[in-house]
């Protein structure tokens, strides 16, 4: 049974007076706890196939199912309360608070999102801070942090709701090549560690490379069918 | 709830000079109305004091159509004794009703035998006038009352009058009065004292015996002009007025007509219409202190927004709802509001006790020496403090709406 499923996905939206077909008619599947990639250049549909998965947008045609929910099917709240359950996200920019520290940053969904109690929650940020190496430093804000270390915290944070599913757009490229490699390691552990499906974005060869499937998109097309690394 | 507010205390925490500044204008906000009302209300309640409590009482009852003609002090539109009888009778069944003094009006030539000239008089029972008008006594700026405010024989002359045709105390003077028949009757008096002059209506009448008043107006009968009336507490005027008027009204004439014609002392001074102003003042205040705290919420809110669009779109992704970064913001604009009012509350109460320490003097007319001391009621502070916390979350409504309704991918997009 798949994770993710796509048929005939399309995405089109308007810029300006231009109709921009953004996702044309893709097919794929993702199996739970894969570790998966989606490659291409620049403007070639990877940012808006992964919000598509991430619930963040409607496709415009196709079926696009994740954990058996039609995602389309969704409204505002209830793609919310979706993603709060079964996604976690990592951003290229990191998008830490940044009023919060690394503990709190990890704690905020557990929070704010899944309402867990306490003494819960403060076990399961430890569990998480030991799991990403970034114990000490969980008490400073992201401005105190370097990139890496940020990248660590929001891969902590992406996994503190025991999402099955994690979403990363370009989770590397605002990182040097060494701490590139290490937060793709990271990703690979946790996925070994608590069995969640990763899906990130990149356009560096030597980051897709890690990835066990890869799928290319090309102008808003798949041009391979999942390649397995 | 209660995570949201903790989170928002926490947002407001570390964007701490967003939030002290706009703490400090609710707080500038806050004082500015509570010192005002504080203020304003001292002067209000010395002022109102003074004219009830040295000239008007802060009730008076009258014959229907007296107060029309009362520049006149008609002698035909007297209570009679029957009538004042029915008075006392109502005011002793009226629990707020400490004292009331019965007062014959009326004008009088009054000459020193070199000078002649008009004078307004008051005719008194000196010990109800004292108990109903109690700053009386002490507007006898010459003269002793050792036996009391009056004796019969004797007259009060207003300062302005003695000061005038050069009177002394213990001088001898006549009085010269019509009366009802339209015939004229004199007697002689000695000064008993000078009275200072207050503002407003009967600031500048003398006083004599109410025996003697009678016994000049060769009255028969037990008739007054007025009835003054003083209450326990000021404050409960409206619902002692409108129980005496009540009681009064259901007395009728032969037409069907009411005898009585009551009045609060506001409904016989011009000073109620200042008082009037000084309540309009306050309003005007609050409504300034209204747009402070709207304006100046609403500015920081949605700053406050638009500084943290990636923020905002970065946890609408993780799974916020809507609702929930809605409540987020409007619970950093309530904290706003109750950080606002506490400190501007507890330092109001501070500028307000030292204000009384001061003892700051003002004059009022020709008083003089007037000591204000501003006082915050209770219910005057939960009022300002409910109006900025409600200000507040209203202000912070329309960009928390906005952070909500925000769509996550163009958040995430914005630099």
């Amino acid at each position: 049974m798949p994770l993710i499923e796509a048929q005939q996905l399309a995405k089109s939206y308007q810029a300006g007076d231009v109709a921009v077909q953004a996702i044309k008619g893709v097919d794929f599947t993702i199996a739970p706890a894969s570790f998966v990639c989606f490659v291409g250049p620049s403007g070639s549909g990877k940012s808006t196939l992964l919000n598509m998965i991430g619930c963040l947008d409607h496709p415009s045609a196709g079926r696009l199912t994740v954990l058996d929910t039609d995602v389309a099917t969704l409204d505002r709240r209830a793609a919310a309360d979706f993603r709060g359950a079964n996604i976690g996200f990592i951003f290229q920019d990191f998008n830490l608070i940044p009023v919060l520290t690394a503990y709190e940053n990890i704690e905020y969904p557990l929070l704010m999102v899944q309402d867990w109690p306490a003494e819960k929650r403060r076990a399961r940020v430890i569990e998480l801070l030991e799991a990403v190496g970034m114990t000490d430093q969980a008490d400073k804000r992201p401005d105190q942090l370097s990139g890496g270390q940020k990248q660590r915290v929001a891969v902590a944070r992406a996994l503190a709701t025991n999402a099955k599913l994690v979403l990363a757009d370009e989770p590397t490229a605002n990182l040097d090549h060494d701490t590139a490699y290490r937060i793709i390691a990271l990703m690979k552990t946790m996925r070994d560690e608590f069995g969640t499906t990763f899906v990130f974005s990149t356009h560096d060869p030597k980051i897709m490379r890690e990835a066990e499937v890869t799928f290319t998109l090309e102008d808003g097309r798949l041009v391979n069918g999942g390649a397995h690394g | 709830m209660g995570k949201v507010l903790k989170l928002a205390a926490r947002n407001l925490a570390r964007y701490r000079r967003r939030t002290l500044l706009t703490s400090a204008l609710i707080v500038l906000g806050m004082v500015a109305v509570l010192v005002f009302i504080a203020v304003s209300g001292s002067f209000k309640r010395l002022i109102v004091g003074q004219i009830t409590d040295s000239m008007l009482g802060h009730v008076q009852v009258h014959q229907r159509g007296y107060v029309a003609s009362i520049d006149n002090l008609p002698l035909n539109l007297n209570l009679k004794p029957e009538a004042v009888a029915q008075v006392e009778d109502a005011l002793k069944g009226i629990e707020a009703v400490e004292a009331s003094s019965p007062r014959l009006k009326f004008g009088a030539m009054f000459s020193n035998f070199t000078e002649t000239t008009s004078i307004r008089l008051n005719g008194i029972d000196p010990a109800r006038e004292a108990a109903t008008v109690p700053l009386l006594p002490g507007r006898v700026i010459e003269g002793a009352a050792a036996n009391g405010l009056l004796e019969r024989g004797t007259l009060l002359v207003p300062e302005i009058l003695a000061r005038g045709m050069k009177l002394k105390v213990g001088d001898t003077v006549v009085l010269v009065a019509t009366n009802l028949d339209g015939s004229v009757n004199g007697k002689t008096f000695t000064v008993r004292g000078v009275l200072a002059g207050v503002t407003g209506p009967g600031g500048r009448d003398g006083y004599l015996h109410l025996e003697d008043a009678r016994e000049l107006l060769r009255m028969t009968g037990a008739e007054v002009s007025e009835i003054a009336v003083r209450l326990k507490d000021p404050d409960r005027l409206k619902p002692a007025f409108a129980a005496l008027a009540a009681r009064l009204g259901t007395v009728r004439d032969s037409q069907g007509q009411p005898v009585f014609e009551v009045h609060t002392w506001e409904g016989l001074s011009p000073f109620a219409n200042i008082a009037r102003m000084i309540d309009l003042l306050d309003l005007s205040i609050k409504v300034m202190l209204v747009a402070i705290v709207l304006i100046s919420v609403m500015n920081v809110m949605v700053m406050a927004v638009y500084e943290r669009v990636r923020e905002i779109g970065t946890v609408s992704a993780i799974g916020t709802r809507p609702g929930r970064i809605l409540a987020l913001f409007v619970s950093e604009g309530l904290l706003l509001g109750v950080l606002g009012t506490a400190i501007g509350t507890l330092l109001s109460l501070g500028i307000v006790y030292g204000l009384n320490v001061a003892r700051i003097t003002f004059a009022f007319g020709r008083e003089e020496g007037l000591v204000l001391a501003p006082t915050l009621g209770g219910a005057d502070v939960g009022v300002v403090c409910a109006t900025v916390i409600a200000v507040a979350v209203l202000a912070s409504l329309q960009p928390a709406w906005k952070a909500a309704r925000m769509d996550p991918i163009q958040a995430l997009r914005h630099i």
